[in-house]
């Protein structure tokens, strides 16, 4: 942690066998730690694929408006739960397109059932398309237009023929095109929760840790106290104590406050832990004797030295905040619709009945899902670089 | 030993009584009271709620007193009378309420600790045994994506799986037939019938957490030097690890204790209302959406203290089964 390097480490990434070669060599010793740890992490396959995916998560969280077929509030009575759309290749003559089309849709009647359901109509054929016209939006509220990623162009016969690629929920509306645009709220709300909770725990972890005596004795107690809360049981009555009358967006922030309200004391114990550890070392003892200020030995010498066990402990605590808000959220004491979330989508499918109907409603879930799998594996292997000197 | 019991026993009066106090504030945080949500109800469904009526119901439930006042009175009565107060929306004592189903809470929180305990001890063991084997692998990929999953939707999942392949009504304790029966064999085995649905559901993040430490701790102590020494001697494999590191890697099965159980009867809370079980989970939900804060409060209240009391139960069996922690 206090090794310097002696000259600059190699500017020119190395490829990959390369790099590994030199980890026995000479390379090794003047690596900076910055890079020891990138080699660290390389090692650890599953959480490079994982820091991709969620990547790739947040440019869409970013970019929903684009990347989303259809408005998330577009809702047509004709389409109420209709199944996601096959892709198909091979047409009803047998021939191939390499372009892949859907069948449009068009309402019938179950015959012994007599309810309306919605049936693929194979006499219309739409091949997807890249940068279609659609509902038009705002990027950001600034730039208007009207392209998407991805879909189809219905003619002037069948002008309310739409894509469904993951289905429809029970107002018609498109799933897909939902769940975007709930990766903006899901996403973010958990980056806002770690991002409340570090200040939170920097700051009373760090006067616990490095001030210790009568201060760490107080903040412990009340650590340990909040713990001993129920997590569920808490965060389910400072839900409902959030006024529905509140607009949307303070209700957002009410959820992600109520979030961190617990999730500091973890990593207040993180930092404290680190901040102990630290101050018996001998580079703050030199630093000390070099009469540097309090505030000065803490920013400068010991901060740099833990930020990468707190990313990693941050990685770590994302994916408890998107789960506890998809649970909020579906229990309906947390976010509520207009807003959507994918805890909010998760409302659709609350009971039996709805899921054994149309099952593809479970699909916010998977999302869900592998957005916290990333989370946990990137975390793990951001835990495992954080101390690069350890074997 | 006795001393440390006591000193744990100490903390726990002050510990209890500080809940009961955010417990109260809590759940006087949400703007308006339940007369008002009573007000509302009685609006929308077209009756006059005259000032009258609604001073006279705030005082005969005590809600126009000071907020202190109403704490003390409300703890006075469940330290001298056990009384938890007047659940204003199903007019009956909180009390009733809670003992009704607060025992399906603990059935099947300890249907699931045992649960827990029974697959994540032999596996552990194994993974750390048999490390990097396909087995050993396969098991921490359940694990990982068992964590992943929130409970709910694995609850909504396995709902779904055992009715459109098994045709099986999985939700519930009982089947129609047993709900309102008397005791019998039948209906136990119509109970164990639906018992496992809840209990995997809420078992197996902690499985998976658990299998995770046991396989950490034993692989530590494996590579120890008495390991070495007693395999050296020739004492046989089987026996010198379930005799020595197995033993004291024993601990976090001890410790998992504090937080497994009050993780566990928090987490039926949620798996309750998709699974319609009988418990408190979903009573708590309502009351909390009604405002009818004594029955909300008392959830709390119980639920905190009775996780503050499993952390001070696992902190004593620890004590027990590691001196090293009596002496510090």
């Amino acid at each position: 942690m206090s090794i310097t390097t002696p000259r600059p480490a190699p500017t020119v990434a190395p490829d990959k066998p390369q790099a590994r070669k030199d980890l026995q060599g000479e390379r090794l010793y003047t690596a900076s730690q910055w890079r020891l740890m990138w080699w660290r992490f390389q090692q650890h396959k599953l959480a490079v694929v994982s820091i991709v995916i969620l990547l790739i998560a947040y440019l869409i969280a970013l970019f929903c408006e684009f990347v989303a077929p259809y408005d998330p509030n577009r809702f047509s009575p004709r389409w109420v739960l209709a199944p996601p759309m096959r892709l198909h290749f091979i047409d009803a003559e047998g021939q191939f397109h390499l372009r892949p089309f859907v069948y449009g849709y068009k309402s019938s009647r179950n015959p012994e059932t007599l309810a309306m359901v919605v049936v693929p109509d194979e006499t219309l054929a739409f091949p997807i398309k890249f940068f279609v016209r659609g509902d038009p939006y705002e990027m950001w509220g600034r730039f208007a237009t009207d392209r998407h990623l991805v879909g189809i162009e219905p003619g002037a016969a069948s002008r309310d023929q739409m894509l469904f690629l993951l289905g429809a929920d029970e107002m018609g509306r498109d799933l897909l095109s939902r769940i975007l645009y709930g990766a903006r709220i899901s996403l973010s709300i958990g980056l806002g929760g770690v991002f409340l909770s570090l200040i939170l725990g920097i700051i009373l972890g760090g006067i616990s840790g490095y001030v210790g005596g009568t201060a760490d004795i107080i903040i412990q107690r009340i650590i340990e106290f909040l713990r001993s809360l129920p997590a569920i049981p808490l965060w389910l009555t400072l839900g409902a104590a959030l006024p529905p009358s509140w607009p949307p967006l303070r209700i957002y922030f009410g959820i992600t406050i109520i979030l961190s309200l617990i999730g500091w004391t973890g990593l207040a114990r993180v930092v404290r832990g680190r901040f102990m550890a630290l101050r018996e070392e001998d580079f703050i003892l030199a630093a000390r004797l070099a009469n540097a200020s309090r505030m000065r030995i803490i920013l400068r010498h010991m901060v740099p030295s833990f930020t990468s066990h707190l990313i990693a402990s941050l990685t770590l605590s994302v994916p408890a905040m998107i789960l506890s808000e998809t649970s909020l959220s579906f229990l309906g004491l947390g976010l509520q619709p207009p807003i959507v979330s994918w805890g909010v989508l998760l409302q659709g499918a609350q009971n039996l009945r709805a899921v054994v109907l149309a099952p593809w409603l479970l699909l916010p879930g998977l999302f869900v899902v592998i957005v916290v799998l990333a989370f946990n594996f990137a975390g793990d292997g951001l835990r495992d670089a954080a101390d690069p000197y350890a074997i | 030993m006795l001393k440390f019991v006591f000193k744990r026993l100490l903390l726990f009066v002050p510990t209890v009584l500080a809940i009961s106090i955010v417990t109260f504030v809590l759940i006087q945080l949400p703007p308006g009271d339940y007369i008002s949500v009573y007000a509302l109800q009685l609006e929308s469904s077209g009756q006059e709620a005259s000032e009258q009526l609604l001073s006279a119901l705030r005082q005969r439930y005590g809600l126009d007193q000071p907020i202190y006042v109403q704490y003390f009175k409300w703890m006075g009565n469940i330290l001298l009378h056990g009384d938890f107060g007047h659940s204003m929306q199903w007019n009956r004592p909180v009390g009733d309420l809670i003992w009704e189903r607060i025992g399906w809470t603990f059935t099947i929180s300890i249907a699931t600790l045992i649960f827990t305990w029974i697959v994540a001890f032999p596996i552990g063991v194994y993974s750390a045994t048999h490390q990097y084997s396909f087995l050993d692998y396969l098991f921490s990929f359940i694990g990982f994506v068992g964590q992943g999953i929130p409970d709910f939707l694995l609850a909504l999942v396995l709902m779904w799986i055992g009715y459109s392949t098994f045709g099986l009504e999985v939700g519930g304790l009982f089947s129609e037939a047993y709900r309102n029966a008397a005791w019998s064999w039948n209906k136990f085995v119509d109970l164990l019938r639906h018992l496992w649905v809840p209990v995997i559901v809420l078992g197996i993040s902690g499985t998976a957490a658990l299998i995770r430490t046991m396989r950490a701790n034993l692989l530590d102590e494996l590579r120890k030097p008495y390991v070495v020494t007693a395999r050296a001697k020739g004492m046989k494999e089987w026996q010198l690890i379930w005799k020595y590191p197995v033993r004291v890697a024993l601990n976090p099965f001890v410790s998992s204790m504090a937080y497994v159980l009050p993780g566990l009867v928090s987490g039926t809370t949620i798996i309750s209302v998709v699974l319609s079980l009988p418990t408190t989970g979903p009573m708590q939900i309502r009351s909390l959406m009604s405002q009818d804060m004594y029955l909300a409060g008392s959830f709390f209240l119980l639920l905190s203290s009775l996780t503050v009391l499993g952390t001070l139960i696992s902190d004593m069996l620890l004590a027990w089964v590691d001196p090293r922690i009596r002496l510090e």
